[in-house]
């Protein structure tokens, strides 16, 4: 037994060396030659950084497109989904508030116009996607606070539309905060 | 929608090409025949010579799991204490405080037992001391347990008669050489180079677009993601595990997890075949364990296509199907199959948050986990397959009216009982914490817990008795994932599945060594005409019936009360 004891140490300490030192430095240096140097890649405009490109962040002026509703308010130093189960009242409720919303900003918006996306919260809290679908119902409404030619806007979402991973796999997507940086460019 | 298909389709292919050639591989690499990792001979040789250890000392099964629990009990002081005073010590640039005694309890045993159940954030709860140091030291370590246990067994029945088991440390120290750490760095470098940090950099603090201002959290999380999925532990670097955009950053980095957490699990079953030279037993064993996630994972993937018909009825279209808690980038089609494979498995991270899902995906979560042997945990998956085995060769001879065998030893009293025991266990631990926390919900609400039981569920009803139901499931199955509403960070909580996840690992592990080692001692009996076959369709049917059998009739009352109900009721 005694013996057992004092071989689990040693292999404990050895072990730690190598996997909680050696392992995770060596990753940390070859991280250096990724895009964002291992930090997580941020986006910069005019210097300044306004934020990092995979993750969203909140967008409730009406000028802006809107990213997924957020159970912890887009604060990224947390993260968390609602965990409402799908038959809690409250949350059926809160569903039902967004909907109105979203019908008062966009009154040519029918309700069957508008994707479950839009309404209900991502599992991260910080989701910066939505589908092309999501962001064309908001067109119109860009358009007009920003009065810009409907046209123009609508082909900014097209470009900024990402398709399925090698054309084959997984869901498209836009990624709301790249739309807007480019979208405050737009003239 | 086609594209989601083909994503999960193309995932499940590349699974198994890694795993066929990696089960054969391992098979051989723990065997000690030649392999071409063989370079990294001197590596272990020098690990062996620091901790003072002999890899060819033998071990019967008793010496066996004295140096596993051993070492593992020496892990649970350790990180009691380092989680406990993690304030104290270096690599916290967010300043995270220390853990309470009864969170460091269930925080400790949870990894050193491949659960990773959390009830802390990693953000705010943990620092990069911990994470490194404890959870993904724990994340190799504890899956390399799991291997090693398993190869013991491989070990009893390739060998007609022995009561050598193989040297625990041997196993382990391999397991984690020549397999874990490896694929780990793969892992790591492709997640970092998608966006996953990587670096040792505090909190970010910068202006959003639209003027706001945003702390991030960041941190080496690469590195620790890598293994969590590899060793099937589930332990995420961020509160909101893989569906966090730094943790799983696109659909590649997705494909990449699901297919980590995957392939040890499936490989190991395979390896068992060559290395018992019995490749049909394991095809045989693999076929029923597929049929068993397929049954799980084609309904819930249809239920979460189908979206919430609460919400169709307001009238918004659900063409990607229920969003609620999952991610875009993702998709209902790839967070279901994932949802599937990491409760099959003991994995238990999680891309989308599983207390929103439909209630009858909770309920194939759910059967995953009280199943527990389809593929299951690293190493440990065929442990708990072994002990249904075990009882299908005893009511199989019951059946035919012959002393039961398996693999050409006697079956009798003594190891029939151990495997009923261990059958027996799993009901007991998971119905008997729901039972307790119910009773404490209704005649103690007021309880002055840091958080009172009235404020435990986060949704009323039938979802809310689930919400307890899932916590003990994935506790006693190590599995980890939660109904995250509820609120576990409390005594009650944090002791009471913490020792569900204790049992729930050890015991289910020390039970199957021990009929391996009585039985390898036994004297061997050659196949004749009356031998049962196990490496046979018919017996492989006869596994499913018992697996089916077993978890119907212990688990559907608690079924039916959580999620059926709910089902029935928005129906």
């Amino acid at each position: 037994m005694k013996t057992y004891i004092i071989q689990a140490i040693r292999l404990t300490v050895v072990l730690t060396i190598l996997l909680c030192v050696i392992y995770p430095v060596v990753i940390s240096f070859a991280g250096k030659l990724s895009k964002g140097h291992g930090d997580g890649e941020t986006i910069v405009v005019n210097g300044k950084v306004v934020g990092y490109a995979n993750v969203g962040q909140s967008f409730t002026k009406p000028q802006y497109f809107w990213g997924r509703p957020s159970a912890v308010g887009y604060n990224a130093a947390g993260s968390a989904g609602s965990n409402k189960g799908p038959t809690n009242p409250d949350y059926l409720k809160d569903v039902g508030k967004r909907i109105d919303t979203l019908l008062k900003y966009h009154a040519y918006l029918k309700r069957s116009d508008i994707p479950s996306e839009m309404v209900t919260a991502s599992g991260s809290g910080l989701d910066p996607d939505i589908s092309a679908k999501s962001a064309e119902i908001q067109v119109k409404r860009i358009a007009q606070y920003r009065k810009l030619d409907e046209k123009k806007v609508a082909q900014l979402v097209a470009d900024h539309t990402e398709g399925p991973l090698l054309g084959l796999f997984g869901p498209s997507k836009v990624n709301v905060l790249k739309l807007n940086v480019a979208l405050d460019q737009l003239k | 929608m086609n594209t989601e298909l083909f994503g999960i389709i193309a995932t499940f292919a590349i699974t198994l090409l890694i795993a066929i050639p990696l089960g054969k591989y391992l098979a051989k690499m723990f065997a000690g025949e030649k392999v071409w990792t063989d370079f990294l001979k001197p590596v272990e040789k020098g690990l062996f010579k620091l901790a003072g250890i002999n890899p060819n000392e033998p071990m019967n099964w008793k010496q066996f799991l004295k140096a596993m629990m051993t070492i593992n009990i020496l892990w649970l002081i350790y990180g009691f204490f380092e989680l406990i005073y993690q304030d104290k010590l270096p690599l916290n640039p967010d300043g995270n405080p220390g853990m309470t005694a009864d969170l460091a309890f269930n925080t400790i045993i949870s990894f050193v037992a491949n659960c990773n159940l959390q009830d802390y954030s990693g953000e705010t709860g943990a620092s990069y001391l911990t994470q490194h140091f404890i959870f993904m030291f724990l994340h190799f370590t504890s899956a390399a347990t799991g291997i090693a246990c398993g190869v013991a067994v491989f070990k009893a029945f390739r060998d007609k008669t022995t009561t050598e088991l193989g040297n625990f440390w041997n196993f382990f120290v391999k397991a984690i050489t020549r397999l874990l750490l490896p694929f780990a760095i793969v892992i790591s470098l492709i997640l970092t180079f998608n966006g996953t940090p990587a670096s040792y950099a505090g909190k970010d603090q910068f202006m959003s677009l639209q003027g706001d201002t945003v702390h991030m959290s960041r941190g080496p999380a690469a590195q620790m993601i890598a293994i969590k999925h590899l060793g099937t532990n589930g332990g995420g670097w961020f509160g909101a595990n893989s569906a966090h955009p730094l943790e799983n950053p696109n659909y590649l980095t997705n494909m990449t997890e699901i297919i980590a957490q995957f392939i040890i699990p499936v490989a190991m079953i395979l390896a068992f075949g060559y290395f018992i030279r019995r490749k049909k037993l394991s095809w045989v064993i693999f076929n029923v364990m597929m049929l068993g996630v397929m049954m799980l994972m084609i309904p819930s993937i249809s239920s979460e296509l189908g979206g919430n018909p609460l919400i169709a009825k307001m009238g918004v279209t659900q063409a990607t199907g229920a969003m609620e808690g999952k991610e875009v980038r993702f998709g209902p089609t790839a967070t279901a199959y994932w949802s599937t494979l990491t409760t099959v498995t003991s994995t238990g991270s999680v891309n989308g948050m599983h207390d929103s899902f439909m209630p009858l995906t909770g309920l194939w979560q759910l059967l995953a986990m009280m199943v527990n042997g389809f593929f299951g945990g690293c190493g440990v998956g065929l442990l708990n397959y072994y002990i249904y085995l075990i009882i299908a060769v005893f009511i199989s001879g019951l059946m035919v009216g012959r002393t039961p065998e398996f693999l050409g030893h006697k079956v009798e009293a003594r190891e029939v009982k151990i495997a009923a025991l261990i059958t027996l266990l799993s009901p007991f631990l998971i119905m008997a914490g729901t039972a307790l926390s119910s009773y404490i919900l209704v005649a103690h609400a007021n309880a002055d817990w840091a958080v009172k039981p009235s404020a435990w569920l986060n949704n009323p009803s039938y979802h809310g008795f689930s919400e307890m139901l899932y916590q003990y499931a994935s506790s006693n199955a190590n599995n980890g994932s939660g109904f995250e509403g509820l609120g576990d960070n409390n005594i009650f909580w944090n002791v009471s599945a913490g020792l569900v996840i204790f049992f729930g690992r050890f015991l289910p592990i020390i039970g199957p060594i021990a009929i391996a080692g009585l039985l390898a001692q036994k004297k061997y009996i050659p196949e004749s005409a009356g031998t049962l076959k196990v490496d046979t369709l018919t017996f492989g049917i006869m596994t499913f019936a018992v697996i089916v059998v077993l978890n119907a009739l212990s688990y559907f009352p608690a079924l039916a009360l959580g999620p059926l109900a709910e089902y029935f009721s928005m129906h």
